[in-house]
């Protein structure tokens, strides 16, 4: 089949989707956050570890552990979608394949990460909790 | 003509499947020239490739960022048992303190120590800035030196603060 396509037509099909540049500064920003969040969140396991259900409750009423772990889940869930995307485009080469797994990790990141906020907030805010630490 | 006919005797269309041909043939538009090119060998190529530190820290950082998403889950279900009740989270805890729980953290460890390290590499990348192949071969050598040390390090820290 001969194409009647002139080149410029082809070049404009062919040319970038003129929104990659916001994911790329995402991508970059969260990850300048997340090097000391990711420092942080070690330390804060190594802590919460040994504390037990009680203590762990009371860890996270302190605001700023809530505020470190809010911001580290939801960064890391942000990072970690953009990333597993790049993954998704970079291997699967099949359409439908590729829009299926997109499709997919978004929902995994976004939802898995809102229920984790909501998750820490309603520990965090619940007010009857008899914990005298 | 005879340019045509070189094209089309590139020894590369055996064995591979997909290649640039897949990777155009999603895009809207396409040129009947553009699928007619035949497959070119795709990047990397872990069967001709020799290994090399920079190779193996680019594996490790994708590798560690599939570990570390993994990761985020076990830390989502971690947060919904807390906020379920008492008994979740002391299920939830002994399976995180069992056998198997300990080898899956002690990957983890290594995994955000390892992806964060070298993440600042990549940072500095992104900035322009020391793409030297030999001094990347160093900084490669360095992030994994240091994921070693910080796994040893938080795990020694957890045995003697009660967190094993």
């Amino acid at each position: 089949m001969t194409s009647y396509r002139t080149p410029r037509s082809r070049a404009a099909g062919l040319g970038s989707a003129k929104h990659g540049v916001s994911t790329w500064i995402a991508e970059r920003v969260t990850s300048v956050a997340l090097v000391p969040l990711a420092l942080w969140a070690v330390f804060a396991a190594l802590r919460v570890a040994p504390m037990g259900y009680e203590g762990a409750v009371a860890w996270l009423h302190h605001p700023l552990n809530l505020t470190f772990s809010l911001l580290f889940a939801g960064l890391s869930f942000y990072h970690m979608g953009m990333g597993m995307a790049v993954i998704i485009e970079d291997y699967i080469h099949r359409r439908s394949t590729l829009v299926t797994l997109l499709l997919l990790n978004a929902f995994v990141w976004f939802g898995f990460g809102v229920a984790t906020i909501v998750a820490l907030l309603k520990v965090a805010l619940a007010t009857s909790v008899g914990v005298a630490l | 003509m005879r340019l045509i006919a070189v094209l089309s005797l590139t020894p590369f269309d055996a064995g591979l499947k997909g290649g640039w041909k897949s990777i155009l043939s999603w895009g809207e538009g396409m040129s009947d020239n553009a699928r007619r090119l035949p497959d070119r060998p795709t990047s990397p190529h872990l069967t001709v490739w020799r290994w090399h530190a920079t190779m193996l820290s680019s594996i490790l950082h994708r590798a560690s960022g599939v570990s570390l998403y993994a990761g985020a889950l076990i830390l989502a279900a971690w947060a919904i048992c807390l906020a379920v009740g008492p008994e979740c989270y002391a299920g939830y805890m002994a399976l995180l303190g069992g056998p198997i729980g300990k080898i899956v953290l002690l990957g983890l460890t290594a995994a955000i120590f390892y992806h964060t390290a070298n993440g600042i590499r990549h940072l500095v990348w992104d900035a322009g800035k020391a793409f030297d192949p030999k001094f990347s071969d160093l900084t490669a050598i360095v992030v994994i030196a240091f994921t070693v040390a910080a796994t040893a390090a938080t795990w020694i820290i957890a045995g003697m603060t009660g967190g094993l």
